[in-house]
Formats: structure tokens, C-alpha cells, sequence
């Protein structure tokens, strides 16, 4: 089944809010190889204004994945996983994650092409806090590689 | 560590460079912690029954690495307004030796209160991130 030139334009249900954890954000900090103290110690943090330690800038794909396994899941998509390459990525911040954030996430598909036997989906995951504030835009370009 | 100044920054110059070495383990460590447990990042039959030429790092990680080299240049992770890449080329880890990935990262563009740096991501030689930019806010 070839990608669902349908999908344009959707708009998702919310995923169900992500509580950013402390210990979370230093596992994933030390993965990414970061080193910088405000990653890892709340005073650090706080030092430098925040109110609790930053998640590194990729953080957000941890979120941004609950609102992609959707996408995939979503019955009429014609998305076969085991096809998918990330073409790329991108993060738009109007403030850093931190612990402690209670993160909400959206997932638009902005847009589906297609190249040949080959489709291009891109799907925007827009993050709120409790408030309902703007955190962070992630974005994703698929390719679902078709039959050559 | 005190912040860079914008004023002072020139295009082409290059505020960071570093060298990442990866490990099978690293790849473990990364898919604990982000969640992504796609056995092609730790499974060597695996990665070849899909014509793989072995294990591959996630993209993600290889795009987590190399911001840091600016982070710790801005001094706090905050200033890092937006991030983006492209992936190119996959990041082959061989199971014994491993695999070297270096960063340069140099500034790309000076824009109202933010530098935009270009990063250049190798991997044997070849580059595995296209058009990898990273908008700090220096104001």
C-alpha cells in the first residue's frame, strides 16, 4: 500500500503528557555525550536561571516518538516501519526543556510527496507545558522507500 | 565560562572541533535512553538481513554528539534556539574498534542577536550530516 497522499494536513490527538524526569534528562545527557553541568545539577541550573536541569536540544525527539509511533500506527497511512529512513530533523525552541515540565504533544503532517516509488512525509510535533505554553516544534522528514 | 560575544564573532570562524568515539556500547547506552530499540543499532544479523553493511548508529545520537561541541562554546545548553540537520550517510560502528566521528563547528551566519553555526560531521572521511545548522541566541 503506497503512502496516503490523504495524510496532508491531519492533525493527531494529543499524546498523553510526558513528565519530564530528572534522572531521565541526566540518562539521556550522558548518552548524547554531554558534559555541561547545567545537564546534570539542579544548583547548576539554577544558577543560571533555569528551573531545573536542561534536557539536551534533542531531548524533545523522546517526546516528539510518542507522537510518531501514532503517525505509523494510523490504519489508512500506508507507512510500512520497516521501509521508513529519517531524512531529517529539525527542533524550534521558544525555551528549553526542563525537568520538572509537563509536556504535551500534537503531531501534524505538514506534508506528503512523492518521488518515483518513494514518499517524503514530514510531521510536525508541537510541545506545550502545563500552561499551555510553547516549549518546542519538532520536525521530521520520512522517506518511505517504495518498491524500485 | 563566560558567554560568547556576537560582535566578535566573524563568519568562517571556527569556535570548536572534536572528535567522538563511538562504541557498540554507545549505541546501547543511546537507544536505553532515548527509547529507540530498532535492533539494527545493536544487532549485526539483524542489519544485514536488510542489506545494511553493519550496525549503524541512530541518526539521533550522531545528531546529539555534535551539537555538544556548542553547548559547551555557549556555556548554556538554553541559548540553542534552533537545530537542524540532515541525514546523509550512515555512521557504521564495527564491534571492535568502534567507530570516530569528528565535529567542526564554525560560525555559518551572524543574524539580529544570533549566530548561526555550520557543523561538519565526518565519519571516515565523509561528511553524515548535510546542512547541519544551529541557532544560538547571543543576545
Amino acid at each position: 500500500m503506497p503512502v496516503n497522499p490523504e495524510l496532508q494536513g491531519r492533525v493527531f490527538p494529543s499524546a498523553p503528557p510526558y513528565l519530564v524526569g530528572l534522572e531521565k534528562v541526566r540518562e539521556f545527557s550522558r548518552a548524547v555525550f554531554a558534559t555541561n553541568p547545567i545537564h546534570f545539577e539542579t544548583d547548576a541550573a539554577a544558577a543560571a536561571g533555569h528551573a531545573g536541569v536542561v534536557a539536551p536540544p534533542t531531548f524533545a525527539v523522546v517526546v516528539q516518538e510518542q507522537t510518531l509511533a501514532q503517525l505509523l500506527s494510523e490504519p489508512d497511512a500506508g507507512i510500512d516501519f520497516s521501509r521508513v529512513v529519517h531524512g531529517d530533523q529539525r527542533f524550534r525552541f521558544s525555551r528549553p526543556i526542563v525537568a520538572g515540565d509537563e509536556l504535551t504533544a500534537t503531531l501534524t503532517v505538514t506534508s506528503v510527496k512523492t518521488l518515483g516509488p518513494h514518499a517524503m512525509v514530514t510531521a510536525e510535533s508541537t510541545m506545550v507545558d502545563a500552561s499551555g505554553a510553547h516549549v518546542v516544534t519538532a520536525t521530521s522528514t520520512l522517506v518511505v522507500r517504495g518498491d524500485e | 565560562m563566560s558567554t560568547p560575544i556576537l560582535d566578535e564573532l566573524t563568519v568562517g570562524d571556527v569556535i570548536a572541533e572534536r572528535e567522538f568515539s563511538l562504541t557498540r556500547d554507545s549505541l546501547v547506552r543511546y537507544a536505553g535512553a532515548s527509547g529507540d530499540f530498532n535492533p539494527i543499532h545493536y544487532r549485526d544479523d539483524v542489519a544485514a538481513s536488510v542489506g545494511l553493511p553493519g550496525v549503524l548508529a541512530h541518526g539521533m545520537l550522531t545528531m546529539g554528539f555534535a551539537v555538544q561541541p556548542v553547548v559547551d562554546w555557549v556555556g548554556d545548553p538554553a541559548r540553542v534556539v534552533d537545530y537542524s540537520v540532515k541525514f546523509t550517510r550512515p555512521v557504521v560502528v564495527d564491534p571492535q574498534d568502534g567507530a570516530i566521528v569528528t565535529v567542526v563547528a564554525t560560525v555559518g551566519a551572524l543574524e539580529d542577536a544570533v549566530a548561526r553555526i555550520d557543523l561538519t560531521v565526518s565519519f571516515d572521511g565523509k561528511t553524515v550530516l548535510g546542512k547541519a545548522q544551529v541557532r544560538v541566541a547571543l543576545g
